[in-house]
């Protein structure tokens, strides 16, 4: 259904005098980028830091364009952001001047929704994610995980096709981050849409996802797409502590070093 | 979190039973060191030369006076309309033209150097020029009042405007949101407590502005009687207009500081956040 195909971008580099940085000129982040996402299927990009899987999300979502390549939703191409695909952020990215409800009715007040309609539909999945009784909350008074469970309720009010997350869970402790994606599998059960997931847990990719596509760093190439091995299983129960879910653990992490080795 | 909680964290231990009393009151401490202090004024100023000085009971029984009169009510409402249509057009004006300035990069780089050349120029050294074409009545009072309270609320506005972030920005981006949308839910809510604090400004600017243009267009208002009593070395009536600008001042930026905390409440608590 989503269609990556022959993907490539890059930025200008400028001199920052920083010995850290880069060295100045045009760096390859994505090298020809080709894959595909079936509906209904939970794709995670894993990767290192800098390996350009953010970009390609930014990308998949209409934020920026590539230089080559195309990216396409049901056979039609993303040239600008679709409201059948909607973002959750790694920083929550929540108004921080709206309370609970109205940024979870957000998405619906851009599209003209009528109040009582938004909110009703807004505080249907404001009960989905467990926050029933924080309608009137504001951001700062809430958890970080409770504060992504709100971005998760405002990227499901348009009812996507698409939804896209990019590393979700990577701004909470570690405890909080296994609670919320539990329940992030029992609502996916439930709905069923179609989810890229950015992630650099290893871990996360394979208890949440059907397929992983591990990303080699800069520049940014498919290194290989792998099934997870508690895909069936995942949705049933806790699959953390089962020995294949190690041995993938170990295979992927084995693959990721490699890399690291060779850069 | 509660607040209290927090306080009580912070609050270092007193050493003494009595100071951690004391602390506890800082509403009995202001009242006592502001009755000293009148008291004190009291007794050094009934031993001064009247024509100099004048003391609490003696300016009290003059504003009694002046009040009784019809004077001072009077002149209140002088420099009140002024007053109030310049800080009007100052925030109004200001926010639109701040707007402006940050939404439109042409505008900006075409005014820029007229605002820059009027803030550093001391509006005082204009009012020779205003009088000469606003006239020494109404219109020369707003026009001096608007030209020394407007330039923070330009100033903040355009600042909110210009820092909002790129995190914010790009959710309004990602849900596809339209121009105008973006600035109405996004862009000018960000901004709020930064318009908000250069109206504080302003008004007290604005106090400012309505006092020099009574000293220096038509004598009226509370500014007038300043000059007045003052030619008439009447110490005691001078003391009056000044207390009661001092006690206007006070309740409208406290009418501003709680709208200001309204609006704002959702950036404190984030700066309260540990």
């Amino acid at each position: 259904m989503l269609k990556i195909d022959r993907v490539s971008k890059s930025f200008n580099v400028r001199p920052t005098g920083k010995k850290s940085a880069p060295a100045p000129g045009r760096m390859t982040v994505l090298d020809d980028i080709n894959f595909e996402v079936g509906e209904g299927e939970f794709v995670s990009l894993l990767g290192a830091s800098g390996c350009g899987k953010t970009t390609l999300l930014r990308i998949v979502a209409g934020l920026i364009r590539p230089d080559l390549g195309d990216v396409s939703l049901a056979d039609s191409r993303i040239e600008a952001p679709r409201k059948d695909m909607c973002m959750v952020f790694q920083n929550f990215g929540l108004l921080p001047w709206r309370s609970v409800m109205d940024n979870v009715a957000f998405p619906l007040e851009l599209d003209g929704v009528s109040r009582p309609e938004r909110e009703e539909v807004a505080g249907h999945y404001i009960g989905i994610v467990g926050l029933k009784g924080f309608e009137r909350h504001y951001p700062h008074e809430l958890s970080g995980g409770m504060q992504q469970r709100v971005g998760i309720a405002r990227a499901l009010t348009r009812k996507p096709l698409v939804l896209l997350m990019d590393e979700p869970f990577g701004a909470l402790d570690a405890q909080t981050r296994e609670a919320l994606q539990d329940d992030f599998m029992q609502i996916w059960k439930e709905l069923k849409t179609t989810i890229v997931f950015v992630t650099h847990a290893i871990d996360e990719a394979i208890v949440l996802s059907d397929r992983i596509v591990v990303f080699s760093a800069r520049p940014g190439r498919v290194e290989r797409i792998m099934p997870s091995v508690v895909a069936q299983d995942r949705l049933a129960r806790d699959v953390r502590a089962r020995p294949d879910f190690a041995l993938q653990v170990h295979e992927i992490r084995s693959l990721l070093r490699q890399q690291g080795n060779a850069a | 979190m509660s607040k209290s909680t927090l306080d009580d964290a912070v609050a270092p231990v007193e050493r003494h039973p009595w100071l951690a009393w004391w602390r506890q009151r800082p509403n009995l401490i202001r009242i006592i060191s502001v009755t000293a202090f009148l008291l004190w004024w009291e007794y050094v100023g009934r031993g001064m030369n009247p024509l100099f000085m004048s003391y609490p009971t003696a300016i009290f029984k003059a504003g009694w006076a002046m009040t009784a009169s019809g004077e001072l009510p009077a002149a209140l409402v002088a420099s009140m309309v002024p007053f109030s249509i310049g800080l009007v057009l100052s925030i109004v004006g200001g926010i639109a033209l701040g707007i402006l300035l940050g939404q439109f990069w042409l505008l900006e780089y075409m005014l820029d150097p007229f605002l820059n050349a009027l803030y550093v120029i001391p509006r005082v050294a204009l009012i020779p020029l205003i009088v000469l074409w606003a006239g020494l009545e109404l219109t020369g009072k707003v026009v001096i009042v608007t030209l020394v309270a407007i330039f923070p609320v330009i100033v903040n506005t355009y600042s909110g405007i210009k820092d909002v972030r790129g995190s914010l920005m790009e959710i309004g981006k990602a849900y596809g949101a339209t121009e105008f949308q973006n600035f109405t839910k996004i862009i000018l809510p960000a901004a709020v407590p930064y318009i908000m604090a250069g109206v504080r400004l302003s008004v007290g600017l604005a106090i400012i502005g309505i006092i020099v243009a009574e000293f220096f267009t038509a004598m009226t208002g509370l500014g007038g009687i300043i000059v007045v009593y003052a030619n008439n070395f009447a110490t005691a009536k001078l003391f009056v207009p000044i207390i009661v600008i001092g006690v206007l001042g006070i309740a409208l930026s406290q009418i501003v500081a709680a709208i200001e905390r309204n609006l704002s409440r959702w950036r404190v608590s984030e700066r309260d956040r540990f």
